[in-house]
This record gives structure tokens, sequence and C-alpha cells, in this order.
């Protein structure tokens, strides 16, 4: 039977200290939709969409009052339109990001992910047309999201993707300027990207991966944040003990959601991503629980060795919880989603040297973060090849997501609005890359791709 | 299937007979009771059992959101599984 003080404390998670499953995301498979021309293509996807994720909404609400934990956010990811389209004979898939737009917003989800291409040794024509496209896509669609992979451990880095990619941050920049350039929030660059990520913007269904799958994301900084506070100076050897227990209950009740997800679906259940997502509300923050482990503020020297702690912990404690664990699977730092994040960024204590030694021991990359509209094409680039070195080095994920706001300079904030958050203008080192970015080709695979 | 009612709020007369006569229009079978008032405020844990029940989940969450609106006080009504997740490996 259950004993009082476990009810009590479920639901102390839930109401005081924000515990909640941040996403169901369906996986659906688009390989069945390739046509031989864009209106037979686009329509194609459009009743694929809707009539397999009809009933999501409404199954993720049904959950969420069954068990009286909220279900932040019920989405899609679908198959790299790069590959769907390819036959198509279009010269711009704009028009499947907007078929991909009113057929989310049909089934009411709120972020479609997948608008992306694979591009890690070489680009083919596809994967051209799909980038060529981004700027304009990203600025007509509202909840379309999309990736670029230019590298990995096992290809290396495609540097003619990146120097691509840092032009179309700067170019989504531009034509989403009038409101502080949105688009690029909306925009991912992996390196290592995975098939199976239930979080925003970087989510696709890979290509391995069956017709449908529920995969689903887990959060829950706030209730880190609370379990360590009842472990204050004693051993850091505490603290992971306290993250890892923390994290198997949170996991534990996305493995509840994600089973009966998938059966009311009719779907079978992919992953769970044992992630800590922050938002910018109070009492949800990553950086708070750095701070809470004896750090000053955020971005100061301690952080990345707190930082690897909490990662670590996180998974181990999440593994034995989850039957699939996949995904991301550790914590995130996106500056403007996060309270503690952004104040540490306001206050100059984070820098984004900080924020890329952070992404060595943590999930994904430098992330939400927004940078001078004066920042060159290069630059960003460079930014972008710096991170993908990192993950193709580490095994690893690593992802840009920056935003050039136009007419924003150091000093400057942004507000993104929702989630999405808002955060200061950051430095850029203003030293330039441009030669090295220009070169473009490959920088060939690490020796420790070769583990054949 | 195991539903879990937890009740906070001012304590006044007629709590937990207006729960348990809630309950049982709806045919659904008390098990375990806790309650307690700390500071004035009334707590109570309530753990019973649909098998018999008319009216689904959903009915008893709507009949307790009333009671809770005209009381003045906080009700939630949950599926069990979500605590057995947790705390029951």
């Amino acid at each position: 039977m259950l004993e009082l003080r476990e009810i009590l404390e479920t639901n102390r998670m839930i109401g005081e200290n924000r515990l909640d499953v941040r996403t169901i995301t369906l996986g659906i498979s688009l390989r069945g939709c390739a046509r031989e021309s864009g209106p037979a293509l686009c329509r194609a996807i459009y009743d694929k969409i809707t009539t397999t994720a009809r009933n999501l909404v409404r199954v993720g609400e049904e959950i969420e009052a069954t068990f009286g934990v909220p279900i932040v956010h019920k989405r899609i990811s679908v198959t790299p339109i790069s590959m769907v389209a390819e036959s198509s004979g279009l010269a711009s898939y704009v028009p499947v990001a907007e078929a991909m737009d009113r057929a989310a917003r049909e089934v009411g989800v709120n972020f479609i992910g997948g608008f992306s291409a694979r591009a890690e040794k070489r680009l083919a024509e596809s994967d051209r047309i799909l980038i060529a496209s981004l700027p304009e896509a990203l600025a007509a669609t509202e909840i379309v999201c999309s990736s670029v992979n230019i590298g990995s451990t096992k290809a290396g880095i495609n540097m003619d993707a990146v120097r691509e990619m840092g032009r179309t941050v700067k170019k989504t920049a531009e034509l989403t300027a009038e409101r502080d350039a949105i688009g690029c929030a909306k925009l991912v660059v992996f390196c290592n990207a995975v098939e199976d990520n239930p979080f925003m913007a970087g989510a696709f269904h890979g290509i391995g991966e069956g017709d449908l799958a529920v995969n689903v994301g887990v959060s829950g900084p706030g209730v880190v944040k609370h379990a360590l506070e009842a472990v204050r100076g004693q051993p850091l050897d505490e603290v992971a003990e306290t993250v890892k227990r923390t994290a198997f209950k949170i996991t534990r009740v996305g493995q509840l959601v994600a089973r009966e997800a998938a059966r009311r679906l009719g779907a079978p259940m992919g992953i769970i991503d044992l992630s800590l997502a922050p938002t910018p509300a109070i009492g949800d923050s990553v950086a708070h629980i750095l701070e809470e482990m004896g750090l000053e503020k955020c971005g100061g020297p301690g952080t990345t060795a707190a930082l690897a702690l909490l990662n670590d912990a996180v998974k181990k404690g999440g593994l034995m919880a989850a039957q699939h664990v996949g995904g991301l699977s550790g914590a995130f730092i996106p500056v403007s989603e996060d309270a503690g994040m952004i104040d540490a960024a306001a206050s100059g204590a984070l820098s984004l040297e900080k924020l890329e030694a952070m992404t060595c021991v943590c999930s994904v990359g430098l992330d939400m973060i927004a940078i001078p509209g004066s920042t060159s094409a290069e630059t960003i680039a460079a930014i972008i090849a710096d991170e993908a070195a990192i993950g193709m080095i580490n095994a690893k994920t690593t992802a840009v997501r920056v935003i050039p706001v136009p007419g924003k300079e150091v000093g400057d904030s942004v507000a993104f609005g929702g989630l999405l958050g808002h955060c200061p203008i950051m430095r850029v080192n203003p030293t330039r890359a441009d030669a090295f970015i220009a070169r473009g080709g490959r920088i060939p695979a690490p020796v420790r791709s070769l583990t054949n | 299937m195991k539903i879990v009612v937890t009740i906070i709020g001012q304590d006044r007369v007629g709590i937990v007979a207006r729960a348990a006569a809630l309950l049982a229009e709806r045919r659904v079978n008390i098990l375990d009771i806790n309650q307690n008032i700390v500071h004035g405020f009334f707590n109570m844990v309530l753990i019973a059992e649909m098998a018999e029940a008319g009216g689904g989940l959903r009915g008893v969450q709507e009949a307790f959101r009333e009671m809770g609106t005209e009381m003045g006080l906080d009700i939630k009504v949950q599926h069990e599984d979500i605590f057995l997740a947790m705390h029951k490996v």
C-alpha cells in the first residue's frame, strides 16, 4: 500500500517543484509520402500527418488528467524532408514547410520538427535545396522546426555545410528581423544528431525508425534543486546520490506516461529522453541547481565540474527507470529559457566561451543564445565548427542554436516570449575566422571513429 | 483501478462526509483514509477502488472539482499508478 508521505511527495514535486512531462513527441515516418510532383507531395504529407496524429493532443490531455501530471507539449517529428522531397522536382521546399505547418496546426500540436537534412559528409542536391529554402520557410511558417546535421564522429565535419549554415542563420535572422530573429530559434545545427530526439527544435524521425514512435522527454530541474537543498554542505558524493535518486523518480513518471501514450495512440513506444529541461519560470532552472551545489553564479569557476556531476548523475538515475533511453538525455543549458542562465549572462558571469566548455560535459550545445546582429556569417560558421569539433571528438551530440538579432548589440536584450524566454545579447569574440571558413572542404573523421 | 484523492484546505464541518457520500453515490469503494489537521489546515489522502464504479475517472474528477469550488478546497483525483511508478520498484 502507498504511504502518505509518498503521495504527498509526488504531489509536492508536481505542485511546488514544477515536475512535468515536457513533451510527448509522435514520430511519423513520411517515407511513403514521396511523390514525383510538389503538390502531390505536399498533399500526401498533409494527409499523413493529419490522419496519423489526429488523436495526439486529446490523448495527451487525457493522460494529464488521469495522473494529475502536466504534459506541457504534444509535438510531432517527421522523416527529414530532404529525403522525402528528393524526387518531387521542387526547386524550393518552402511549400513543404507550409504543408507541415498547416497539418500541425490542424491537429493542434505546438511544434513539428523534421524540416531537416543530414549532410555530415557531403551535401546532396536535395540537402542544398532544403538549406536554401530554410530562411523563407522559417519566416513563412510558425511552428515548423528545422535541423541540419553537419558532422559526426564517423564522418568528420562537412565544412562546406558549416559555411552554408553560417549564411543561413544570418539570412533567417534578417527575414524574421521584425520579430527579433525568431526564425533562428527554430533552427538547430547538429553534430552527431540523434534520430529519436523528442525535444525541439532538433526533433526529427530518423530513417532507421519504424512507421511511428512515441518518444517522451521528462523534465524537473525544480525537483532536483529542491532535493539538493536537503544535503547542503555535504560532500559531492551525497549530491550525486541525491540527483540519481531524484532522476530515477522523475523518469519513472516519464516511463509511465510514455507507455500509456503508446497504448492509447496504438503506436510503439520509442524512447525516454532523460533530460533536465529548464523553463524561464522561477524554480525551473538548471543554473540554479549548479548554484545550489555551491557556486556563487553559474558560469564562474567550478561550473563545468558541477555540470559534469549533474549530467552524469541524471543519466545514472534515469537509466534504470526507463525501458529504452535515447534522445539527447542530459542537462540542457539553453540561455534564454533558464532564469538562472539569464541572470548569469546579464551579470557577466556567464560567457559564450564558458558555455562552450560546459557543452563538453552536458547534453547538446550552445542553445538559445542571442548574439549581436552584426556578427558575420563566417563567425557564426566558426562557432558552429568549434561546437561540432567538440561533438565529433567526444562522440556526443552537440548543436548550435544562436540568434544574431538584427539591430541589437551587447547591452541590449531580447524577448522571444513563452518558453523561448528572454536574454541579454552576449558578447562574441571579435577576432575573425573568415579565411578558415572560406577554405571549405571536410575535416576528416577522427581516429576514434575507427572502432571496428 | 485504484484512485488517490488528496484534499487540502481550511478545516470546516462536513468535508469527510461530503467526500464519502460523493464516492458512495458513484459506487467507489474507500480502501484507506489518512486525515489530520495541521495549523487549522485540513489534509486528507484517500485511496479508493473504482472496480464497481459508474461514470469513470472523469466523472469522479468532475464531481470533486465542484465540491472543491463550493467548499474552497484544493482537491486532486489521480490514478494510483503515478505514485506506484515513482515509489514502488
